[in-house]
């Protein structure tokens, strides 16, 4: 391979060297006005174009310097002072050439003059010139020449308005010979591939001919520059011939090419206009051929075209773009038997860009291009390909992206169906797309069907797929995938509660499938959104109430102790418990008094039977007080059950310093702070004294255990709520015993036996500076704090 | 060579002049010499007039047995090199025998000379024109002096000039046919075809017409033939596939032809054909020879 391109170098080497040495005699030549001599060494000059063994690139270098030469020849040519021949004369002169190539170079060369001259109409010598190309057949040499005699005839059209139109010259001789030029072009290209023979289609030969498509693709830019031809000529006459000469080339490389030429190098107007013409060349191409690409372009500009302004929406309908284009893409795809499932379905994406872009009010037709994707799909036993995959991700993408709602997209029947075909992995994936969409949008999916839709969509995160691999699923990935399932849950909303119970209804009927690893994700959600719900009942009491409403809270509480159920089987005791005592209090707020009680009954059994660590035990015996404390709705006997069991397990925990914090925690229990709030001082006193027991025994543990007794912080703490409740009015609290408690916190702190400790220390003093702030207040306060001695 | 030289021992210069030399026309002629000597130019039935100007040299007398003046038009085979065919002769007495003591111009003329065949020099064969001036002598070897001219005869544009059209090939390898527009060409004339290719199955590299020249002299098994390739001209570049048509133009006036003669004199023939020749990609030849008419157009 290395040899290989060091010989080309030298040849090209050589082949540069002739150029120099006869283009050096043709300057002489020219420098004396010797026609005859500067035609044989610009003939011989030429000759070097003759070489076979270049590969296009380093031709192409050769060609560029003969090129230059011939522009200097040309120019001597045109002065026919120095040479005394007519140009006439001239054209028959340099015909007189031996070898092929080097005459027709030189016949373009002075054909370019003749055009100018006007001695001859345009049309025939361009006729003339094109048709003596034909005398090379090679395809590189070929190519280069016709491309060079393309470049000097560019500006010799008989082009409407250029001088060289006539009565005898028309815009049609000059899109006559152009297209001519171009048919002649391609075929040539077409030819390198066959030259080769089948079979033997290497790389680097696929990257030659590559390097000469720009060659033939002038043309075709040539035809777009022309004046003339306007869209009638256009569709009569320009396209048809290209896509003629494109389908019968039937070569891969150029029909893929030569479809994108065309798509990029006319005016997307044109396009338009000539869909049905242009489409219809799509089936008829090689199997190979890359159509989706060369379709999704066409629509890239047909959809940037339709957004540029809004003027050329009504031509888009009259023309029926979106069902011609759809009509094509499913011949496409038939005639394609071997296209990849990721080739439909790219193809179906473009299309639906194209139509959220253009008629983004036409939902049934994105609907469509869902539905005949679906169609396409469901021929494929089962979609392993990642990129097809991918694609389909885009397909159910893209109109979320449009509309920023997916409302929409449950519209459409076909989305579900699409998104069938995806594997468990995709479908989640996707289904995330789904719910960040609705996030990012707030939208809120507000009517029960459509949530129904939605869950159906998303059921990849909501429950187990049969043969879903287990053990692939990344713990984090999980997590995250169920939070925003959790999150979902609160963007399904409607005011109307009879709707809304239904949505609950069914995201609890879907959720309740998830099993227990999604369980604990989800439930939450459910039971606040659920709670809003009875919130907003609430809030329209006063209403008559009777028999025939369908939604009372209570039946919201009944299927809500049905959904904290489900959490036994996870189990997540903790999380359950929690969710009871939120019931509980929704509860209290609706004075339902027996469904508070069971409420507490279910978190306190929970609390027996499965709440061990000790931990947590600590964690829910506070939450269980803090909760029971706001409870206003119990009669006496129910609340006296409820405290008592309270105080009893706070007694209960295991290390002493939980049992001393959750008796008194206790204490508030007795001792509601409001207007009709029960008041018992008695047995907040109680309390108190029962957590200053609980915290000397820990005190005397500590120092049999260790040789030395904890903190005071516990007596601080105690002194706290003494004073709290002092303050309050609790008469049963009084100064004196303040003043004993303080009196015991420091002899416990100045005892040898007990570690000095900064924390507690400044406890303290910020507790006693607060009594001193207090006295010093004033007024009822103040008197009241005065009695305490410090 | 050896005349030459001895003219200049000769006793008396000879001088044969055309009486309208200065505006004739003149075309080249290589002589035997090798050496191209321009000529006048004459036709078919024209009248060749001149003088025979003869200059004794300084203070001698030529004695002779009279002079005259001949046209001959000779055929020289090289084989049988020396030996003329005169095809034509006339003869003209100049003078009756006597004495030279000074120059003397004698005037002559040959009116309406038949000259039915051109001036030719080929390989094998030579057509020329010449006129020969004798001064006989007795006992000394006559003193003889050449003037050549070359003729060339017109003709009008042929009534019937078909062209030539022809289908050819090599069975299930390459079939092609051919057109030349004309089967009779003037020599300034350019040959317009088209080779059109009906089926391609192996890889040619080129395509050229050649215009070959094929002179064959004497007869019976004492023919000769040569055979001249003239022009070549490559049609084509690289390998065509079916259906590709090729465009022949050729200008002929870049090469030096003559009309076609055709058994002139029983001595010779000039054909002139037109050989399309295929290469291929182990530069195996393929070729098709058609035989064309040249001939010399009339100006009119």
């Amino acid at each position: 391979m290395l040899n290989g391109t060091e010989d080309e170098d030298k040849w090209l080497a050589e082949g540069i060297a002739g150029i120099q040495h006869y283009a050096f005699f043709m300057h002489r030549a020219l420098d004396s006005n010797n026609l005859r001599e500067a035609l044989k060494y610009s003939a011989q000059m030429l000759s070097e174009l003759r070489t076979s063994k270049l590969p296009p690139h380093k031709y192409y270098e050769l060609y560029m310097r003969t090129f230059d030469e011939l522009k200097i020849l040309e120019s001597f040519f045109k002065d026919d002072s120095k040479h005394g021949v007519s140009v006439v004369d001239l054209y028959e002169l340099v015909q007189h050439a031996g070898n092929v190539l080097p005459r027709l170079y030189l016949l373009c060369t002075v054909g370019s003059i003749y055009i100018k001259s006007k001695e001859a109409p345009a049309k025939e010598v361009l006729k003339d010139l094109g048709e003596m190309c034909r005398g090379v057949q090679h395809p590189i040499r070929g190519l280069f020449l016709r491309s060079y005699l393309a470049q000097i005839s560019r500006d010799k059209l008989p082009d409407i308005g250029s001088e060289y139109e006539g009565d005898a010259d028309t815009v049609m001789d000059a899109v006559e010979f152009v297209l001519q030029n171009f048919t002649e072009m391609n075929k040539l290209w077409v030819r390198m591939q066959q030259h080769q023979g089948p079979g033997r289609v290497t790389e680097k030969q696929e990257k030659e001919r590559s390097e000469l498509q720009d060659l033939v693709g002038k043309n075709l830019h040539v035809l777009s520059q022309i004046e003339g031809v306007d869209l009638e000529m256009y569709k009569e006459t320009v396209l048809p011939r290209v896509l003629e000469q494109v389908v019968n080339c039937k070569d891969d490389l150029a029909q893929y090419y030569l479809m994108d030429c065309i798509i990029q190098v006319f005016p997307d107007e044109y396009h338009l206009q000539t869909l049905e013409t242009l489409l219809s060349a799509c089936p008829q191409l090689q199997p190979t051929v890359d159509v989706k690409t060369v379709l999704s372009r066409l629509m890239d500009r047909l959809s940037n075209y339709a957004a540029s302004s809004a003027d050329v929406l009504p031509e888009f309908l009259q023309v029926e773009a979106f069902s011609k284009l759809s009509n094509v893409i499913g011949k496409v795809i038939e005639a394609q038997v071997d296209m990849a499932a990721v080739g439909a379905i790219t193809l179906h994406v473009s299309l639906l860009t194209f139509t959220l872009r253009v008629h983004p009010d036409r939902l049934d037709y994105v609907d469509q291009v869902l539905g005949s994707c679906v169609k396409k799909l469901s021929n494929i036993p089962k979609l392993e390909d990642r990129r097809a995959m991918k694609q389909v991700v885009a397909l159910l993408s893209a109109p979320l992206e449009k509309y920023n709602d997916i409302v929409t997209a449950l519209t459409l029947s076909n989305y579900p169906r699409v998104m069938d075909h995806l594997d468990i992995g995709t479908n989640k994936v996707m289904a995330m797309v789904i719910i960040q969409s609705i996030m990012k949008n707030y939208s809120c999916i507000s009517t029960a069907d459509k949530v129904e839709v939605l869950f159906e969509l998303i059921k990849g995160l909501i429950k187990d797929i049969d043969g879903a691999d287990v053990d692939e699923l990344d713990e984090e990935d999980f997590k995250e995938e169920q939070n925003s399932v959790a999150r979902l849950i609160h963007m399904l909303y409607n005011d109307e509660p009879e709707e809304m119970l239904k949505i609950i209804c069914i995201v609890r009927k879907h959720t309740m499938a998830g099993g227990p690893k999604r369980l604990p994700f989800t439930v939450s959600s459910l039971v606040f959104s659920a709670l809003q719900l009875v919130r907003q009942l609430q809030g329209l009491e006063g209403d008559i109430v009777g028999e025939d409403v369908p939604v009372t809270p209570k039946k919201i509480f009944q299927l809500l102790t049905q959904i904290i159920d489900s959490l036994s089987a996870v189990p997540s005791p903790e999380l359950a418990l929690r969710l009871y005592l939120q019931c509980a209090e929704a509860a209290n707020d609706c004075d339902l008094e027996h469904v508070a009680y069971e409420f507490f009954t279910q978190a306190f059994v929970l609390y027996e039977e499965e709440i061990a660590d000790s931990k947590a035990q600590v964690t829910a015996i506070h939450l269980i007080i803090g909760t029971l404390q706001r409870m206003n709705v119990f009669g006496v006997e129910n609340r006296d059950t409820l405290t008592h069991k309270a105080t009893g397990y706070s007694a209960r925990l295991l290390k002493k310093a939980d049992q001393c914090r959750a008796v008194y925690a206790c204490s508030h229990l007795f001792w509601i702070d409001d207007q009709d709030g029960i008041k018992d001082g008695e047995r907040v006193l109680l309390c108190l004294k029962r957590a200053l027991r609980i915290a000397n025994a820990a005190q005397q543990m500590a120092n049999a255990a260790r040789g030395s007794s904890g903190p005071v912080t516990l007596f601080v703490e105690i002194l706290n709520k003494y004073i709290y409740f002092f303050e309050k009015g609790n008469q049963q609290i009084t100064s004196s015993a303040i003043e004993g408690l303080i009196e015991l916190i420091n002899t416990e702190t100045q005892s040898d036996s007990t570690n000095p400790d900064s924390i507690s220390d400044a406890f303290l003093a910020s507790t006693l500076r607060y009594i001193q702030f207090q006295k010093q207040k004033g007024g009822v306060v103040g008197e009241k704090f005065e009695s305490i001695k410090l | 060579m050896n005349y030459l030289i001895g003219a200049f021992k000769l006793p008396c210069n000879i001088c044969i002049s055309f009486a309208d030399g200065k505006s004739r026309n003149q075309v080249p002629l290589k002589k035997e010499n090798g050496k191209t000597v321009m000529v006048a130019l004459f036709q078919s039935q024209e009248s060749i007039v001149g003088e025979v100007v003869i200059e004794p040299m300084h203070g001698k007398k030529v004695e002779h047995n009279g002079v005259k003046i001949e046209l001959l038009g000779q055929i020289e085979l090289y084989f049988d090199r020396g030996n003329f065919y005169d095809f034509t002769s006339l003869v003209r007495e100049l003078d009756v025998p006597g004495e030279l003591y000074e120059r003397k111009t004698y005037p002559f003329e040959f009116s309406t000379v038949e000259m039915p065949y051109e001036s030719y020099n080929g390989v094998n064969v030579r057509l020329r024109y010449i006129l020969k001036v004798t001064i006989s002598r007795n006992y000394v070897s006559n003193i003889v002096e050449y003037q050549d001219f070359v003729v060339r005869n017109y003709t009008p544009p042929p009534s019937i000039n078909n062209s030539i059209k022809m289908e050819v090939g090599i069975e299930d390898c390459l079939h092609i046919e051919f057109e030349y527009n004309k089967s009779k060409y003037h020599l300034k004339d350019v040959i317009i075809g088209k080779i059109y290719f009906l089926l391609v199955r192996i890889k040619l590299k080129n395509m050229e017409l050649e215009i070959r020249r094929r002179e064959s002299t004497g007869s019976g098994p004492n023919t000769y033939v040569e055979t001249e390739t003239l022009a070549k001209f490559e049609l084509m570049d690289g390998a065509p596939v079916r259906g590709e048509s090729i465009p022949v133009r050729l200008f002929l006036s870049p090469y030096e032809l003559a009309p076609t003669y055709r058994n002139i004199s029983n001595k010779f023939s000039v054909k002139y054909y037109l050989n399309l020749v295929l290469v291929d990609e182990e530069d195996r030849r393929y070729f098709k020879q058609q035989e064309i008419t040249m001939y010399r157009l009339l100006e009119t």
